[in-house]
């Protein structure tokens, strides 16, 4: 899918993407411990904080404590009359202001066989210390019961006194013993009365950010402070559990009340607001305080941070996505614009505007390039018009040369037809559009006819040019009575002047008598030609050892005499047909053109020039002519 | 008490007024005392009140608070109230001393007292209460406890118990007494598991004083037999509605608490509803809520006078009368 999507999509997805991945790794790592840090401080904190009100409450219990218990001893261990009694039970009130109320109560009779309850109670009560008899029988009440039936003072739990002014209390009390008889006999009880009041202001007092606050839960679990007044000596921690169905918080109200500390994640009973919890126990009464620590009070700092954090990350995403668009639009603009530029030179117009691109980077580079391939494909194209241009100029030059050259050939055939005495034929086919090869007969005067075959070294314009300067020597040279030698050692002497390109050319010259078929021939260094003979043999005529004609200035060349007979052929050729090459590289060779010619000597000399023709091409098969061809072909019939 | 004074004079004058000036069905006037506080364990007829079904039988009945002060024998002797609830012991005990109250409907089926322990003290069967301290209450509580400690032998430390438990969370008594409705989950709510105690429940052991029933004088009763009949049934349609409807039942419980300034906890009335459907409903779902039955009767009976708390064992057929099915004879 990735694969037709455009660059810059990618890269918004790839690096956005991976971005996203490392920032939420970095965010989550960074929450993670900053938490933990934050949670071991508050559990850090807590602690202590519980501690040290524990502490405070503590002290204070302690400090009571040791009032009914040096009371007590007291009453053991000093004889006393009931009005001491009763000034020390008000000194103690009055001295002990953490005491609300102290009594020493008694045992069934055990102050007067008179009276079955005694206790002298006194009590604060608007400032003022009072005094009264408790008027109920309280040998079963806890305050009571409790240390008598365990034999050890207790602290009890906290309870509404209905008669002395609607305070919540919790009574100390401290069982004392008259040894009679050798026998510890309890004589009652000695008591100091704690209003809780000051221990629900110092738990009040305790405010942990907006909604954090402690509370204090009694050895049952009954809730002697907290946030929610309702819950105060109405519930427990365990109804409140099984209010809610929270077994967890009636596990945890047990660990309280069995006198555990520990800090645990909780959830308000008030508001179902996560908190951590710390919890110790005061050592005095065995109650328990609860501190509650809103999380989300807590992790404010660390929340706010991470809303900055993720605003940030959000920010920065933006920004890189911003960025990303702008540097992939940076690539991939002038990219299309380039792609769209190409797209139009392919068309072929290399005049168009390549887009203009300022930076100097790889893109930037690559326009250049762009700019100079434009420029070199035009510059090119420029020359290779002119070139063309030139080349067909030359070539229509060719063309005009071409056919000057085979304008001064012989072309229409027979060339004599009011002479019947001979036949005669010729071909010429250049290999380029002019070429060296040569041909030309003609009659200098009623019964001689000078006929030539010849080759100039070299091929194109320079040698058709030399073609034509020999034929012109040739035709002009050749005058009447001169012998072949004559004709050859002329033109060899004119062509050898002033030629400075070095410049040679075969000519084979025969001047035939057409009455008697007496042949006076000469050879400047070209092919032998043929004869056929009447018998059928085919012999080349015999050589005259003559060079090549613009080599030697004054050379003397020979000539050699031959009759024909009625009906005999002289076949002349150039080197072109004998060189011609097939696939093989090789050469068409003398072998087989005497073979073909065997084969073709009987038939009409333009059948035997269009025969052999026909082999040449049909042996060098496609690979391009290197030579041109010429042939000329001369039947003698002679006169009847 | 002058409070009930105005009520009734109020009543009073509600009633001729009403009677004066609408002249509709004249509803007869009638006053009516639980032994405690309104708390579940009344909820039967506090839900008849409110929900217009002692007004449907014919009753215009006013609800006298009960509690510590106000002992509903009292009220029916000097005829402050009509009827009253009491337990079936206590209704016994003062017949047999000649107040002449009669048991019009024996409301709870079952004894809810029980004997509680912890498992921890080692008491896990009768036998291990040997040698144990055991918090009992006042004398119309201890029957069955003590019927029980002569069941089974045992020889054990009785120590007076309050109103709290406290003492025995304290383990200041090992064994205490309980009502299963009340201190039982008192005790529960105070962080001790169920399974961490030891309960005797006294009618799993053959000792089931069944408790709360509805009483009325004697006179009362000959006077106007179907006031009698007409409260009986209104009760029972009460309880009905109130087993029926738990949280309906259960606001107007605390409604009720919270009016007279008792401090009250849903759980608690809560679990004290579900038990007193536990005690009222018959085993045999064909048998009518609210009979007293001789055999209970006699075997209450019989466990006072083995206490020595009566001496002779009143008549069954002067001290109960039936009232539940008395139409469909």
């Amino acid at each position: 899918m990735m694969k037709n999507r455009g660059i810059g999509l990618k890269l918004i997805l790839l690096i956005l993407t991976s971005v996203t991945l490392i920032f939420f790794l970095i965010f989550g790592y960074n929450y993670l411990f900053s938490r933990r840090i934050i949670i071991k401080n508050v559990e850090k904190n807590a602690r202590n904080l519980a501690q040290a009100t524990v502490n405070r409450i503590d002290m204070v219990l302690r400090s009571v404590e040791k009032v009914p218990k040096s009371l007590a001893y007291f009453l053991e261990s000093s004889s006393y009359s009931g009005g001491d009694m009763i000034d020390l039970l008000h000194s103690v009130v009055e001295n002990n202001p953490e005491i609300y109320g102290s009594t020493i109560a008694f045992e069934p009779y055990a102050y007067s066989r008179n009276s079955l309850c005694f206790a002298p109670y006194f009590y604060k009560c608007k400032g003022k210390i009072e005094f009264k008899y408790i008027p109920y029988k309280y040998f079963y009440w806890d305050w009571y019961q409790i240390p008598k039936e365990l034999n050890r003072p207790a602290w009890t739990e906290p309870y509404y006194d209905v008669g002395a002014g609607n305070i919540i209390m919790s009574t100390y009390s401290v069982p004392f013993y008259k040894t009679v008889l050798g026998k510890r006999q309890l004589m009652g009880v000695v008591t100091a009365d704690i209003s809780l009041s000051w221990l629900q202001k110092i738990i009040a007092s305790i405010k942990i950010g907006q909604t954090g606050y402690g509370f204090l839960v009694s050895k049952n679990g009954t809730f002697v402070t907290h946030h929610d007044e309702h819950l105060i000596m109405n519930e427990t921690i365990f109804s409140a559990a099984e209010a809610r169905a929270d077994a967890r918080l009636r596990e945890l109200g047990r660990e309280m009340i069995r006198g555990k500390s520990g800090f645990v994640p909780f959830s308000s009973i008030l508001t179902g607001k996560k908190c951590w919890m710390v919890y110790t126990p005061l050592s005095s009464s065995g109650w328990s305080l609860g501190v509650l620590f809103p999380q989300d009070e807590l992790m404010a700092d660390i929340t706010n941070l991470n809303r900055i954090v993720i605003f940030l990350g959000l920010a920065g995403f933006l920004f890189l996505l911003v960025v990303i668009v702008l540097i992939s639009g940076s690539i991939t603009r002038p990219l299309r614009a380039l792609a769209e530029a190409a797209k139009d030179i392919a068309t072929g117009n290399l005049d168009i505007e390549l887009p203009t691109i300022k930076s100097r980077d790889e893109v930037g580079k690559l326009a250049d390039s762009f700019n100079y391939m434009k420029s070199s494909l035009k510059e090119y194209i420029k020359e290779l018009t002119e070139t063309t241009a030139a080349k067909e100029r030359i070539e229509s030059e060719l063309k005009i040369a071409h056919d000057i050259q085979m304008g001064i050939l012989h072309k229409i055939f027979p060339p004599f037809p009011d002479r019947p005495e001979l036949d005669i034929y010729a071909t010429l086919e250049p290999a380029k559009e002019v070429g060296g090869d040569l041909y030309d007969f003609f009659f200098m005067d009623d019964d001689h006819l000078c006929f030539t075959v010849g080759d100039v070294s070299g091929k194109g314009v320079p040698a058709s040019l030399f073609m034509a300067i020999t034929m012109t020597l040739i035709k002009t040279k050749a005058t009447k009575g001169l012998s072949p030698d004559k004709v050859l050692s002329r033109v060899n002497e004119d062509l050898s002047i002033d030629n400075p390109s070095m410049m040679f050319v075969t000519v084979f010259l025969g001047i035939l008598n057409i009455r008697t078929g007496e042949l006076e021939y000469s050879n400047g260094g070209h092919n032998p030609p043929y004869i056929f003979h009447k018998n059928g043999d085919i012999e080349p005529l015999e050589m005259t050892n003559g060079m090549a004609l613009g080599v030697v200035e004054d050379f003397s060349y020979q000539s050699k005499k031959f009759v024909l007979q009625k009906g005999e052929t002289i076949f002349l050729y150039t080197d072109g047909v004998t060189e011609a090459m097939n696939e093989k590289e090789e050469l068409f060779s003398e072998e087989r053109l005497k073979k073909d010619i065997n084969a073709l000597k009987d038939k009409p000399i333009q059948e035997v020039a269009a025969g052999i023709t026909e082999k040449v091409k049909a042996f060098s098969q496609g690979v391009p002519q290197t030579d041109d061809i010429t042939m000329m072909i001369l039947r003698f019939y002679g006169r009847d | 008490m002058p409070r009930y004074k105005i009520i009734l004079c109020l009543a009073l004058f509600f009633f001729i007024t009403v009677e004066a000036v609408a002249g509709e069905k004249a509803l007869k006037k009638a006053f009516f005392i639980p032994q405690w506080v309104p708390q579940a364990q009344f909820a039967g007829y506090y839900l008849a009140h409110e929900r217009g079904i002692y007004k449907k039988h014919g009753i215009d009945l006013t609800i006298i608070p009960g509690g510590p002060d106000s002992p509903p024998l009292d009220f029916l002797k000097s005829g402050k109230a009509d009827f009253g609830t009491l337990w079936l012991s206590t209704g016994i005990q003062m017949r047999a001393k000649g107040i002449k109250i009669i048991n019009i409907a024996q409301v709870l089926q079952r004894s809810a007292l029980m004997l509680v322990a912890k498992k921890s003290s080692g008491i896990k069967s009768p036998q291990d209460m040997n040698g144990k301290k055991v918090g009992l209450w006042g004398p119309i509580f201890q029957i069955q406890p003590k019927a029980f400690i002569k069941k089974y032998n045992l020889n054990v430390k009785i120590i007076r118990q309050s109103f709290s438990v406290n003492l025995f969370l304290r383990d200041g008594v090992d064994v205490a007494s309980a009502m299963w409705y009340n201190e039982y989950h008192t005790i529960l709510n105070s962080g001790l598991n169920p399974d961490e105690l030891t309960t005797f429940l006294f009618h799993k052991h053959g000792l089931n004083f069944p408790e709360d029933g509805i009483y009325t004088m004697k006179d009362t009763f000959q006077r106007d037999p179907d006031l009698c009949r007409a409260f009986v049934k209104a009760s029972i349609e009460g309880w009905q509605y109130a087993l029926a409807h738990p949280e309906e039942t259960l606001s107007i419980v605390m409604k009720n608490l919270q009016k007279e300034h008792i401090p009250a906890t849903w759980v608690h009335q809560k679990w004290m509803l579900d038990r007193m459907k536990d005690l009222i409903l018959p085993e045999d779902p064909n048998i009518p809520m609210g009979k007293l039955f001789a055999e209970d009767y006699n075997r209450v009976a019989k466990g006072l006078k083995d206490n020595g708390l009566i001496k002779e064992i009143p008549d069954f057929t002067f001290f109960y009368r039936e009232c539940i099915s008395h139409d469909e004879k």
